[in-house]
């Protein structure tokens, strides 16, 4: 625009712009100048960032920019440091037995802090978060244990699962007595009454079911129904469950037997996040 | 003043204390990483922070006394902002002269004496502001290996980071921003006019002398004409650039070096001094009704204000006296909330946190009652005192994390949550704790 053309509007005493819509003439009123410099400024930054870092589309790939660098790459680089220090004390659970790793302070600390993160990770879903179990999930923190408490113990259970897929799992199987016609609903009535009166005095089974306990259950729970660990049979007299306590669900499990399944977590975890896991449950407050 | 002021700030963190072995020797230590404020012989731990409290409220009211009786004296005597001000300007006339001369450079070309004035100038502002910036690290850290490590350049990156930050704030503050700071960033100006009152000393220009002013020629009479002769040297030398003979205003800091400006001035034409001078708005009506000047300092709000702050110093100083040797927290297992063991006991969980705050390790009873026939586990504890309570050894000026169980008989349970008592005592001084928690077990 030339300056013959510059026109000053009466009432705001700012240019006009020469151009005129139905007598209504527009003035000149440009973008401050911080605004220009800042978006120019802008632009530069936005072009810059483009060159520099990935940016475009390609057909099969993309642009990966001049510095050729993620914020994924990063994370991955500082995950892989982080890993390599853990990996020396990874290495020293690996190489040490549990008893050891225990009274090792550091090391204690971190298989606690490892097994804690790998527990919620792993076992929580069955075992819950506070390890209080469910029925028929045992809970981790009593003094009651199926397969046994002590660490090598819980190591092996952790390791190979119960009933699991491992050739080293550990197994058993409670027959089905009523399915199996080894007993019939009486017996199997009267066995559950002496089971009952082994944790209560006040009950009196009939004559002849300690005959039948002898014969068919004593051998894995023991004559006093205290349980085998070693065979991963329960203690019947006690006062915790794994399963139900009232006495119709009792004899149900006398009929047709029950039975869960522990994943083995051997090849599935690492070592020493294995060894971490049992250090970490025998500390529960149950451990023996 | 200034040198006094800037001495504390300086020398502060060299003054040693000592507190025995392992424990940092230096009298102030703010210690971030191990989570302790030292003061001479008092230790504060992150769970004390009202001490903090207490002490900036202390700080508050001694202002409010403070400017109640003199005005603000805090501004223009003891703000950091005025003393690093003055410190700057002082470097500034000592580079560039005085206003007028300043004023002159700063209108003239940029020629080479400019340039090296200039340069010289900011090169020691910048020396200030690093020093000012380098002591503030050493109440952080032990002064003597951080200045160490400071020249020889192996300092943390965060203390260089402190450093240059605290550096360029005291650069632009002291610098640049000056008394902008005290008029529109600073909020005290505008809260003190509450506290003052028509006692509180001000400075002043006492009008009822100086009015009608007008220049005052040798050896024309005194008569009918106020002392003040517009010299304007009050406000040349104001360093928030009023004129105090406006009256009272927000601006002014009362830096009073309008009042030694003046009273040159006075004593060079022969008048008396004190045409400005701190005085009270009661003197004024006082010198109106022909009564003299009375500097009533002892009034209601004085009087109030120091009530106030001696009981807060009482408060502060007895529970810094009375101050436990000894914290404890106790925290009951939530997930799972009890345990139920083979036995058919009830077991709850507690992550018991002894803190000793003493000066030595300690050695701790754990007595818990309040439930019949209870029985506490502590897994790694084979310590116990004749009555067969656990005893923990804490070291000192440490946090320790014991895990204890309760387990109590299923026909002790009364209620599903009843109440327990954690008696944490030191067997080697009389510190105690008691805690009063729950044990929860199964619906009844």
């Amino acid at each position: 625009m030339s300056d013959d053309n510059k026109e000053i509007d009466e009432v705001t005493g700012t240019d006009t712009t020469g151009h005129e819509w139905d007598g209504i003439k527009e003035l000149n009123t440009p973008m401050p100048r911080w605004w220009i410099y800042t978006f120019i400024v802008c632009c530069i930054w936005g072009f810059a960032y483009q060159f520099l870092y990935p940016s475009w589309p390609l057909i099969d790939s993309y642009y990966e920019g001049y510095f050729a660098e993620t914020q994924r790459d990063r994370v991955h680089a500082e995950l892989a440091s982080y890993n390599q220090i853990r990996n020396i004390s990874a290495d020293k659970i690996k190489s040490m037995d549990l008893a050891a790793i225990k009274n090792d302070h550091d090391l204690n600390i971190f298989a606690l802090e490892g097994g804690k993160a790998a527990f919620g990770d792993n076992c929580a879903p069955c075992h819950g978060t506070g390890a209080q179990g469910f029925v028929g999930y045992p809970n981790l923190n009593d003094d009651d244990w199926i397969w046994g408490g002590s660490l090598d113990d819980i190591h092996t259970t952790i390791n190979y699962g119960i009933r699991g897929v491992h050739e080293d799992t550990r197994i058993n199987e409670m027959p089905a007595y009523l399915r199996d016609e080894l007993l019939n609903k009486a017996e199997i009535n009267d066995v559950v009454t002496y089971v009952e009166s082994l944790a209560d005095n006040s009950i009196h089974p009939a004559a002849g079911s300690s005959e039948i306990f002898a014969d068919n259950c004593a051998l894995c729970h023991g004559e006093d129904g205290k349980g085998l660990q070693e065979l991963g049979a329960p203690d019947l007299t006690d006062a915790i469950k794994l399963y139900v306590t009232d006495r119709d669900s009792m004899i149900d499990i006398v009929s047709y037997s029950r039975g869960g399944v522990m994943p083995s977590w051997n090849g599935r975890l690492d070592e020493a996040t294995i060894k971490s896991l049992a250090i970490y449950v025998h500390t529960l407050g149950g451990g023996e | 003043m200034m040198l006094f002021t800037l001495g504390i700030y300086y020398i502060t963190p060299w003054i040693r204390y000592d507190r025995g072995e392992g424990m940092p020797d230096q009298a102030i230590l703010i210690d971030i990483a191990g989570r302790r404020f030292y003061f001479f012989f008092i230790e504060i731990w992150p769970q004390e922070v009202y001490y903090i409290t207490g002490l900036m409220i202390m700080g508050g009211i001694a202002l409010f006394l403070v400017t109640s009786t003199a005005g603000r004296m805090w501004c223009g005597y003891s703000c950091p902002q005025t003393i690093w001000t003055d410190l700057f300007v002082s470097v500034e006339r000592f580079f560039e002269g005085e206003r007028n001369a300043r004023i002159r450079l700063d209108k003239s070309p940029w020629n080479f004496t400019k340039i090296y004035k200039r340069l010289l100038k900011h090169i020691t502002w910048i020396w200030i502001a690093l020093l000012t910036g380098g002591a503030w690290v050493f109440y952080f850290a032990d002064a003597p290996t951080l200045f160490n490590q400071i020249i020889t350049n192996s300092a943390s990156f965060d203390a260089y980071l402190w450093i240059g930050l605290l550096a360029s704030f005291t650069y632009v503050f002291g610098g640049i921003a000056r008394e902008q700071v005290c008029i529109y960033m600073c909020p005290w100006p505008r809260i003190q006019g509450v506290m003052m009152d028509e006692e509180s000393l001000a400075v002043m220009y006492r009008y009822d002398r100086g009015e009608p002013r007008g220049p005052h020629k040798k050896n024309e009479t005194w008569d009918d004409r106020g002392d003040c002769i517009q010299c304007r040297q009050c406000i040349v030398v104001c360093p928030t650039g009023i004129d105090i003979r406006d009256g009272l205003q927000l601006e002014c800091i009362q830096c009073s070096l309008c009042i030694d400006a003046c009273n040159n001035i006075m004593t060079k034409i022969g008048r008396p001094q004190g045409l400005i001078a701190y005085d009270s708005l009661k003197n004024f009506e006082r010198r109106a009704k022909g009564g003299k000047n009375v500097f009533r300092i002892i009034r209601p709000r004085t009087i109030i204000y120091s009530i106030l702050l001696i009981l807060v110093s009482v408060i502060m100083f007895y529970s810094l006296m009375n101050r436990s040797e000894i914290d404890v927290n106790i925290l009951r297992d939530r997930n799972p909330l009890f345990v139920q063991l083979s036995s058919g006991d009830i077991r709850n969980g507690y992550t018991v946190k002894i803190m000793n705050k003493s000066t030595a390790e300690q050695q701790y009873s754990i007595e818990v009652d309040g439930i019949e026939n209870l029985h506490i586990r502590i897994d790694g504890v084979d310590k116990f005192d004749e009555h067969g309570a656990p005893i923990i050894t804490v070291t000192r000026d440490k946090l320790r994390s014991i895990k204890l169980y309760i387990s109590i008989p299923r026909n002790s349970l009364t209620a599903d949550s009843m109440d327990v008592r954690f008696k944490i005592k030191s067997i080697d001084n009389d510190a105690q704790d008691v805690q009063v928690t729950s044990f929860k077990g199964p619906k009844l």
